[in-house]
């Protein structure tokens, strides 16, 4: 069904490698698309049921969602190959991006639909976009509803090379350094594979410690308490020494909390590391080996010098990777790097970050390079 | 049975080494029994308290969910009393460890427990909010004028909690109105606004303390393992108050308000303010009750205090973040007699400047809270 390149095999990219763009998002149309890859038992559930996975992470119609002049006469946006790779690949300049699906598998509670309705997920996305375009990454979408199926999931499709990443929301059930979830770490690690945390919520608990917000805004901009939470969760549960090649990308984290709640974290180690005495460094320069940002949205000012200070307080320039966040609205005109950001830094964001953080996309751009 | 303020011996000289002037805004005084509360409480009650303790919204009867990394809910090894008794239990113990020792103009308690606050039994709730207001003055602020006291309320029930607010009003040895950081709802939330009403009402800041059990989960991922997460996310709930406080629009019904955040550090206001005002920008059809961008109401409505103070690589970040956050917003608290305790000779370095640490230190907390110091 699918034509998977194999590592090394040469593609039709050109000779110049100008980066990657490390969050891009495939709109799924609708729970029809999905039924092909579906066997009789399942089609019909998803018909009779009427399962929709539409989530509150993203309402379609919310401002932020997509921008409006992607949007097509129906409103949507991101359904199309060639208006993704029109924008992402060829007008700003990249010559990979990542195909992050953000489609609500994650917030079902039977175990049993949200593993076929991943793997239908992954399938399509083999099949509608990296079949399409050879410029087309992806990561797996996995099922957490049950550790064991997320792993069965990875292995099968990590044979494809152009699947480089496993995705998870930033809120999900259980924080993501509790030991039970680490047969996914070790499978991810095993196939050079980083853990990618994409903004959402499965809707386990709700987006605050204090309960159900009114309003959207705050259901948004409690996405980066989450990130917060994952990071101090893998940090402090020990994960990096159990996995010490495992990477962890933050996507549409924001950035700018970093640095302070790194501070935070530090402080209350250097007090009570007896009571995780695994963590054996400062918990900022585990950040530093082990997680990256994706750099859309920024979430600073772009006029002074804020974002660039709170880049000098990340210290680390490793850190940030480029990202349009399509078809999300967080620019305007085609300012996909925040002006907030140095010159100095775009080469490596583009460029050097994403291979050191993707060693199959390193694989792959070989090839490239071999091939022009 | 509050003591009539002007039986009050005199406040003792300042230190000559406190030339900046002193203003602790978080120091916990708290009973040495729970019998010491007996005169507060009616029978009822004070048998209910003796049965069933306090009933908070998790499972422990007597410890807490992340045990804490020292004896005496998390206190300074030095600061238990010579007779052995809880640490912030003894007033001239008190008086002598941090009081004078620092030379300290006000110090501003903030009562933990037992307080009744985020208790599940709504009327016991109230009752014991009451007795630790009335043991609040007889034990300390009637004792010492350098000690201020909070409103405790029982802050589930509005209605309750702005009538104790309004018993209290217009007694200057109350500062500011207590609640938690973890209440059962955000604090924007319609259900808590007879609080700030009657707040206001009463000229009076609120002051919400880290802590207390919302009943969900520590973080918006579910429950976290450890103690140091618990900390670290004092921060997320913090941030999600502040955030609900904005968009429900609390301070455009109620635009005398002052909200003063303690114990949650502060390093983390300005991105937050950022955040808010870049999703605003985007979502504003959503919040029309906003008449400006979120990092405005932040800049005008919150104070924050400094401890536990984050602690950066370079020193010269974190002077960044005040510039940002505003040095007139930052207050000086050492958390007395707790485990993280910020000392006042070490916590807020000379490099920040005699103005600066002026104003950290008293000038700004003095301007909020109405404390003239070196009277």
């Amino acid at each position: 069904m699918s034509m998977e390149p194999k590592l090394g095999e040469p593609t039709s990219v050109g000779a110049n490698f100008r980066g990657v763009d490390c969050d891009v998002h495939p709109t799924v149309p609708g729970m029809q698309a999905l039924l092909p890859y579906l066997d009789a038992h399942w089609r019909e559930a998803v018909i009779e049921r009427e399962v929709n996975l539409e989530s509150q992470s993203y309402p379609p119609n919310s401002p932020l969602s997509a921008r409006p002049d992607w949007r097509d006469k129906n409103g949507r946006a991101g359904l199309d190959v060639k208006q993704l790779c029109d924008l992402t690949l060829d007008r700003w300049g990249s010559s990979l991006a990542i195909l992050n699906c953000i489609y609500g598998v994650q917030l079902l509670m039977s175990e049993d639909m949200a593993v076929v309705l991943c793997r239908a997920l992954n399938d399509w996305i083999a099949k509608e976009w990296l079949d399409r375009d050879p410029r087309l990454r992806a990561s797996i979408v996995v099922p957490l509803q049950s550790v064991e199926r997320a792993v069965e999931e990875i292995e099968r499709r990590a044979g494809d090379p152009r699947f480089v990443q496993v995705l998870v929301l930033a809120m999900g059930e259980v924080p993501l350094g509790r030991r039970q979830l680490w047969p996914i770490y070790a499978a991810a690690e095993r196939h050079g594979l980083p853990i990618g945390v994409h903004a959402g919520s499965a809707y386990r608990h709700p987006v605050t410690s204090l309960g159900w917000p009114s309003y959207y805004i705050e259901d948004y901009s409690a996405q980066s308490l989450g990130f917060q939470s994952q990071v101090a969760s893998l940090i402090t549960e020990g994960v990096f020494q159990k996995h010490p090649g495992l990477k962890v990308v933050l996507i549409e984290s924001g950035v700018t909390w970093v640095p302070a709640f790194l501070w935070r974290l530090g402080k209350f180690w250097r007090g009570v590391r007896s009571e995780v005495p695994w963590v054996n460094r400062p918990p900022a320069e585990i950040f530093r080996d082990h997680f990256r940002l994706t750099a859309q949205p920024i979430d600073g000012p772009e006029n002074g010098n804020a974002i660039e200070r709170v880049l000098e307080h990340l210290g680390s320039e490793d850190v940030l990777l480029y990202a349009s966040d399509f078809p999300h609205w967080q620019f305007d005109g085609d300012d996909v790097i925040s002006r907030g950001i140095p010159e100095r830094l775009h080469h490596r964001m583009r460029i050097d970050n994403p291979l050191a953080t993707y060693p199959r996309l390193g694989l792959t751009v070989q090839a490239i390079k071999a091939g022009a | 049975m509050n003591a009539p303020t002007l039986s009050k011996p005199a406040k003792p000289a300042r230190l000559q080494s406190n030339k900046l002037g002193l203003i602790d805004c978080d120091i916990h005084a708290r009973p040495k029994t729970l019998t010491e509360l007996k005169p507060y409480l009616s029978q009822r009650w004070y048998d209910h308290l003796m049965t069933y303790g306090t009933r908070h919204r998790h499972g422990f009867a007597k410890g807490h969910p992340y045990p804490k990394s020292q004896p005496a809910n998390g206190a300074r090894r030095d600061s238990f009393p010579p007779d052995g008794s809880i640490p912030g239990s003894d007033l001239a113990f008190m008086q002598a460890q941090h009081l004078d020792h620092y030379g300290i103009d006000f110090g501003i308690m903030n009562p933990l427990s037992p307080t009744g606050q985020g208790e599940q039994n709504p009327d016991f709730s109230a009752a014991m909010a009451t007795a630790a207001n009335e043991w609040q003055i007889d034990m300390f602020a009637g004792k010492d004028a350098r000690l201020k006291a909070s409103v405790v309320i029982p802050y589930e029930d509005a209605q309750a909690s702005a009538a104790e607010i309004r018993r209290r009003a217009g007694n200057r040895d109350y500062v500011h109105v207590l609640m938690m950081s973890r209440p059962a709802e955000a604090h924007g939330r319609r259900r808590y606004w007879p609080i700030y009403e009657a707040a206001c009402e009463a000229g009076l800041p609120i002051g919400v303390h880290v802590f207390g059990y919302s009943g969900y989960a520590a973080t918006n991922t579910g429950w976290c393992s450890f103690y140091i997460e618990e900390m670290t996310e004092h921060e997320t709930s913090c941030s999600a108050l502040v955030t609900s406080m904005i968009m429900e629009g609390v301070f455009e019904r109620f635009p005398s308000l002052k909200v003063v955040l303690i114990e949650a550090g502060f390093a983390w206001l300005a991105a937050l303010g950022w955040r808010l005002d870049r999703n605003w920008k985007r979502l504003k059809a959503e919040v029309p009750h906003l008449k400006k961008a979120p990092s405005e109401y932040i800049r005008e409505h919150f104070w924050i205090t400094t401890q536990p103070m984050e602690e950066p690589e370079q020193p010269q970040h974190l002077m960044d973040v005040m510039d940002w956050i505003g040095w007139d917003r930052i207050l000086f608290a050492s958390d007395y007699p707790h485990w993280d305790f910020d000392d006042p000779h070490f916590a807020i370095p000379p490099s920040f400047g005699e103005q600066r640490r002026r104003m950290i230190f008293s000038g700004n907390a003095s301007k909020l809270y109405g404390l003239e110091i070196g009277k």
